[in-house]
């Protein structure tokens, strides 16, 4: 036993970056899916709607715990091979922000008004085009802010990798915490750096949809 | 590749069940306490004087700009502080609680403002009193406002409580570390989990859109 020394809080800020590490691969392969999913679920073909649905409907009716669960044991079962827990926690958390920024993309698509494709498609646009110049870039604004507040899902949900032992900051705060016996100090400059990293997005999101509506 | 195998799982039955018991309690005491916190301090925003104000926003903001696990882990380490003896489910319905009560006033507030101010000048002018402008006039659209909000939450309050699997409390995904260090099935154990939680949250989403359609007409079909 030991007492909380400035190496400690240096090693929980150095865990923060594992935090970021995640927050990033959840970004850039949920964000590709997601965009995915929402044109499924805003397409004519009722089976690519349904199929959308049904992924989302599942996703979203299991706790994110259960997700890295599922896939940090299910992957050797699948694959035949053992991971690391990064690619496991990777796996999962891409899964979850695909399908909640899917959802949320999708109401930005859906905020756009049904005439907006139409008067793109009589300009003689293909559909891609008529998303990629007309649609996308109203929806984007329409979608922005809950965007943003979904950020701060995502970093408040790379806490559980922790318990499949893979080192972020809330890991690092129980190794600390167990080192220390010291566990409301340790959590509670924990919980200190999250707050830090989220509140601004959180801040941000609100003044993004004050703008939003003021536009209105 | 390994092969699945579900069968020794059946032997389980009954702590399965228990589990899932133990989350739903889990869940309606949350929901409970966070509702009557939400209610309050969404009242206590409108019309209370600023400390108590500046309190509920602080409130609000760290708990929903900290994860819920670390918060679990705050409560459950602070209220031994404080004399007060708790075992793991106590301290997970009070953390979760407190969690589930800051989005509460978020929705509740949302809900109030969303009534005109001027309906509750056109009831005081019709000689109403504040408790019946609050009953006839600020309720009912409130309520029918708030509905889908307060059902989304309560669905991811319901996922959350797994969490309270990390400071022991005997839960549904409890019961599955539970099973699975004797039984060594981990992905089974966890597949099944997640199945019982997917049926929840599907019976649960059932009941709540049965229980909007007949007392909000929810959804509007535009």
């Amino acid at each position: 036993m030991r007492s909380f020394s400035l190496a400690d809080f240096l090693s929980l800020f150095s865990a923060l970056q594992w935090t970021a590490v995640l927050v990033v691969i959840a970004l850039a392969f949920g964000g590709p899916l997601a965009l995915g999913l929402a044109l499924m679920r805003t397409s004519a073909s009722r089976a690519l709607r349904w199929i959308a649905i049904g992924f989302l409907q599942l996703v979203q009716g299991v706790p994110l715990l259960g997700l890295l669960m599922f896939f940090y044991f299910g992957m050797p079962v699948f694959l035949g091979v053992e991971i690391s827990p990064l690619v496991a926690v990777g796996i999962a958390m891409t899964v979850y922000t695909a399908s909640f920024l899917g959802e949320i993309w999708r109401g930005g698509i859906e905020a756009v008004k049904h005439e907006q494709w139409e008067a793109a498609a009589c300009l003689g646009l293909s559909g891609w085009h008529q998303f990629r110049y007309v649609i996308a870039p109203q929806a984007f604004r329409m979608a922005l802010p809950p965007t943003v507040g979904f950020l701060v899902q995502l970093i408040k949900g790379t806490s559980l990798a922790s318990i499949v032992g893979f080192v972020e900051l809330a890991r690092a705060g129980q190794l600390v915490s167990a080192a220390t016996f010291q566990p409301l100090l340790v959590y509670s400059i924990v919980a200190a750096i999250y707050f830090a990293a989220c509140l601004p997005l959180t801040l941000w999101a609100r003044s993004l949809e004050a703008r939003l509506n003021g536009a209105r | 590749m390994q092969t699945l195998n579900f069968q020794q799982l059946w032997r389980y039955q009954d702590q399965l069940i228990d589990g899932t018991l133990h989350t739903l309690l889990l869940t309606l005491v949350a929901a409970v306490i966070g509702t009557a916190i939400g209610v309050t301090a969404a009242s206590a925003v409108r019309s209370g004087p600023r400390p108590v104000r500046w309190a509920i926003r602080g409130y609000v903001e760290l708990i929903r700009n900290t994860p819920s696990l670390i918060q679990l882990f705050v409560v459950f380490f602070v209220l031994p502080g404080f004399g007060l003896r708790m075992d793991a489910f106590e301290a997970a319905a009070i953390a979760l609680g407190l969690y589930f009560g800051a989005y509460c006033t978020e929705i509740v507030r949302a809900g109030l403002e969303s009534i005109p101010g001027s309906q509750v000048e056109a009831g005081q002018c019709l000689g109403l009193s504040r408790w019946q402008v609050f009953r006839h006039i600020v309720l009912p659209p409130a309520l029918r406002s708030v509905y889908p909000a307060f059902t989304s939450q309560f669905v991811l309050l319901l996922l959350g409580t797994s969490l309270a699997s990390q400071i022991s409390a005997e839960e549904l995904f409890h019961t599955g570390g539970f099973i699975e260090t004797r039984t060594y099935r981990s992905f089974e154990v966890y597949a099944v989990i997640c199945g019982i939680y997917f049926a929840l949250v599907m019976i649960f989403k059932l009941l709540f859109a049965a229980v909007g359609h007949l007392a909000f007409r929810w959804p509007v079909r535009r």
